[in-house]
């Protein structure tokens, strides 16, 4: 990935006390990002809010648009127009917005969205934390859709991952969801923002050779393809109908397979590129944790009590949670006794887990239906009997 | 691929503004959406606008594929969403010039939402609805606009819901310039495209269409020249009309004209207000600040009345502009509600403004949709040419009738309206 230094213009350096759905903002503005489109919903709105703020003195452009709906299908115009664009919501927007991330991820439109999840299921409890839209963010949109989606623990690590988000949207042309939930995004915290020369951000790359070598797409199942910006004279077209590399509707199995394959292998054959964990103790750990967001958060001290009665306990905390990080799960599966699945929601990347472990260690999950988060003795019971 | 398509590709007039290497294009002989689609390119042309800075945004439906066949950079989204997404791109570079092209379910039915708020926030489009009371590409389903008792797959006794006038919806939510021909108007379509490309705000122009294969042949009404016959005999010219006295009964009276021309801070000139007021004049967006839009804004106008001025000098051109009819004023926003003269639209016989087209196709025109879409329909696009070349004349000689009524009357009721916002320079007409 070409990288350079971000825009000073967006970028607030020094020491802030600020909360995850601010740090989104800024992450956001750090990494280039000049459009949102949005409609406010809890506990998301506070990152449209501060976006609003910032875009005057920025020279961006914020606009809150009729619908969920509405707002994604802005951000893929405002993208092809040559913008990078980014957007927030939680739960029932996100339901809303799944149609057109159909559509970002079929014409690899690059996007970050951020979904402050927020309990539900519907309606749910607005104000209340959760991580029980994880499958969503993935298995939302009809047919077979890749996307990448990070999951921030902290207010720095929202600022932090939105960077990334924007990084590896714009090199992939894909998509890139931040997975927080309601703690993250309203727990104050000191988040830090680098000088803007110590902040690496992939630039737009837009097509700029002869007219009649420009294509749109290269189903090569890599990234670093560039955009096709409007406005330049390539008249270039985009659908969302099956495409050939020109973009021109070509709707066969032949070219289904070719386009799919592509947008699959784009992300999950470079799944090992794309991948961050946070790994602690988990080599000759008997009990691995696996985590993510707030709920890594709690499980620290079910962990560090458990240590404390002499377990071997490992923690495996998913910055990435899409791609999955198959690979490392069955590395540890069949040396750790056991994984134990923390989660705020019913139990969903619980399932990735023993998929992926095959039944060669015990997978426990710890589900937790939304509202609140995990009391740590809830964690540290699975822990120790998953040690028996 | 029969020699036919490729002579018309190679020959046809069109060959700049349409993607040449995708015809033979779906849709069905007699379909209303290639006059239009030809009344849009011809509008392009006209309007000096660089071709390079003009975007066709569609959503889905048999006129949502009008993105895929015109030769500019082009968007084909999903159902009912092209207005946010040409909002997305006029908002992300103000440079573009946005057109929105889709069928009137696209836009009023599942899109009606955005199309209120687009209106609402005279966001700077041009939007082209294509109203053949039928979801065409879905098999003649009934759609927002279907008149009352019109026969469709999904109201197989009879439409009983109640119809928007999209003008007077349009009108409610705020829209700068509306307008609304048929079919047979192909010259005012083109008239009216080309001043909505060179204004600024939310512009909507509605297109009443013959829709042969679903809405005529289930409503059994014959093809689509007795469809244009039915314009020719029913329309009503009504410059400046009351915008709720457009309603459209079955078969009834259609009251055509441009209805709604006035002029208000678009979406972008009232952030820019706003936003420099906190700023100050250094205010930038996207790193420009706005007296240097504005300076590329003029240049830009420069090249385009250069452009202009240059296709008025082409013989052929001048021919044209000769027949055209004397440019309407615009009715002044509030005044001219009080025209209450009816002219009746006196264009040329409908069977010979479809000179062209009726040839290739009548036969066809029973043939469903999809299998249309599957098999593309080579004689009719071979055909196209004639269609365009032939009858425009015609076309123009029928409309040089009306062209005096027109402008005398409107020009009694009305006058524009001076422009008040800043970028006013930019309304050309
Ligand atoms: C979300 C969604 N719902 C339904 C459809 C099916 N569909 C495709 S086109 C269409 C109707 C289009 O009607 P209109 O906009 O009037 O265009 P026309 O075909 O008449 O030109 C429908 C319902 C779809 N593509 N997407
Ligand atoms: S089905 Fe109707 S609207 Fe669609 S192409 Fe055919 S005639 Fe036109
Ligand atoms: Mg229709």
């Amino acid at each position: 990935m070409n990288t350079v230094a971000a825009d000073p213009k967006g970028v607030d350096s020094g020491p802030h006390f600020m909360d995850g759905d601010h740090a989104i903002a800024e992450g956001g503005l750090a990494a280039g990002c000049r459009f949102f489109a949005g409609y406010p919903i809890t506990p998301s709105t506070e990152t449209a809010e501060r976006f609003a703020e910032r875009a005057p003195e920025v020279g961006a452009m914020f606009i809150q648009m009729e619908d969920e709906i509405a707002s994604i299908a802005a951000l893929i115009g405002a993208a092809w127009a040559g913008q990078k664009v980014m957007t927030v919501t939680c739960g029932p927007g996100f339901s809303l917005m799944v149609e057109n991330l159909g559509l970002a991820c079929m014409t690899e439109t690059p996007m970050v969205i951020a979904n402050v999840q927020r309990a539900g299921p519907s309606t749910g409890s607005p104000t209340l934390t959760a991580q029980q839209d994880m499958m969503q963010a993935k298995y939302g949109p009809h047919g077979d859709n890749a996307i990448i989606a990070l999951c921030p623990d902290s207010p720095q690590e929202c600022f932090d991952l939105t960077v990334e988000a924007f990084n590896l949207s714009e090199f992939y042309r894909v998509p890139v969801i931040i997975l927080t939930d309601e703690t993250v995004g309203h727990m104050h915290e000191k988040v830090v923002i680098p000088p803007a020369d110590q902040i690496k951000v992939v630039p737009r790359n837009n097509y700029s050779g002869p007219a009649d070598k420009c294509r749109p797409y290269k189903f090569d199942s890599q990234g670093g393809h560039p955009m096709v910006r409007a406005g330049d004279g390539y008249n270039f077209h985009i659908t969302g109908l099956v495409h050939n590399e020109k973009g021109y509707p070509a709707a066969t199995a032949e070219q289904g397979k070719i386009v799919v394959t592509h947008l699959m292998e784009k992300i999950a054959g470079n799944a090992d590129k794309i991948i961050r964990l946070d790994e602690d103790q988990t080599d000759g750990a008997d009990v691995v944790v696996v985590s993510y967001g707030i709920t890594s958060r709690i499980a620290v001290k079910a962990i560090q009590d458990a240590r404390k009665e002499g377990i071997k306990v490992g923690s495996l905390r998913l910055i990435t949670i899409w791609p999955f990080c198959e690979k490392r799960i069955g590395e540890l599966a069949g040396k750790a006794k056991a994984f134990v699945v923390p989660e705020i929601n019913y139990g969903q990347m619980v399932k990735e887990v023993e998929r992926c472990a095959g039944g060669r260690s015990k997978v426990i999950s710890v589900n937790h239906c939304g509202g609140a988060v995990h009391d740590p003795q809830v964690i540290l019971d699975a822990i120790r009997k998953a040690n028996q | 691929m029969s020699t036919d398509i490729e002579k018309f590709k190679a020959g046809s007039p069109m060959a700049s503004t349409l993607r040449m290497d995708r015809m033979p294009h779906i849709w069905c002989p007699g379909c209303g959406i290639g006059s239009e689609v030809n009344s849009f390119a011809e509008a392009v042309k006209r309007s000096g606008v660089d071709p390079k800075k003009i975007v066709v945004v569609s959503g889905i439906g048999c006129t949502g594929r009008v993105a895929g066949y015109v030769n500019f950079d082009s968007i084909h989204t999903t159902h009912g969403r092209a207005i946010p997404v040409a909002t997305g791109i006029k908002l992300a570079n103000p440079e573009l010039t946005v057109v929105v092209f889709s069928g009137e379910g696209d836009l009023a039915g599942i899109g009606g939402n955005h199309l209120i708020h687009a209106a609402r926030r005279n966001m700077d489009l041009v939007v082209i609805c294509n109203n053949n009371f039928t979801y065409g590409m879905t098999g003649g389903q009934v759609t927002p606009t279907t008149p009352g008792s019109a026969v469709a797959s999904t109201t197989p006794y009879g439409n009983y819901e109640y119809p928007f006038s999209l003008p007077l919806l349009m009108d409610a939510a705020g829209a700068t310039y509306i307008a609304r021909w048929t079919s047979l108007h192909s010259r005012n379509v083109t008239q009216s495209i080309e001043e909505a490309l060179l204004r600024k705000g939310f512009s909507f122009i509605e297109v009443i269409s013959p829709c042969p294969t679903l809405y005529l042949r289930r409503n059994r009404l014959g093809d689509g020249v007795d469809q244009l016959q039915n314009y020719q005999d029913n329309s009503i010219l009504k410059h400046g009309a009351d915008t709720r006295e457009t309603a459209i009964d079955y078969q009834g009276k259609i009251v055509v004209g441009k209805f709604v021309e006035k002029s208000k801070p678009t979406y972008l000139e009232a952030s820019d207000k706003c936003c420099i007021k906190l700023v100050g004049d250094d205010y930038q967006l996207y790193g420009k600040t706005i007296p240097e839009r504005e300076a590329e804004e003029k240049a830009e106008k420069e090249r385009i009345a250069a452009r202009r001025a240059a296709m008025q000098a082409e013989p052929e051109a001048q021919e044209e502009t000769a027949a055209e009819p004397a440019k309407a004023p615009a009715p002044k926003a509030a005044a001219p509600r009080a025209a209450k003269t009816k002219f009746q639209s006196k264009v040329m016989p409908a069977k010979q403004a479809l000179a062209g087209t009726k040839k290739a196709p009548a036969k066809k025109t029973a043939a469903p949709a999809r299998k249309a879409a599957a098999k593309p329909v080579k004689k009719a696009a071979a055909k196209a040419p004639a269609r365009k070349a032939a009858p425009k004349a015609k076309v123009l000689a029928g409309t040089k009738k009306t062209a005096p009524k027109i402008s005398a009357k409107t020009k009694a009721v009305a006058k524009p309206a001076p422009k008040k916002t800043r970028n006013s320079s930019s309304q050309s007409r």
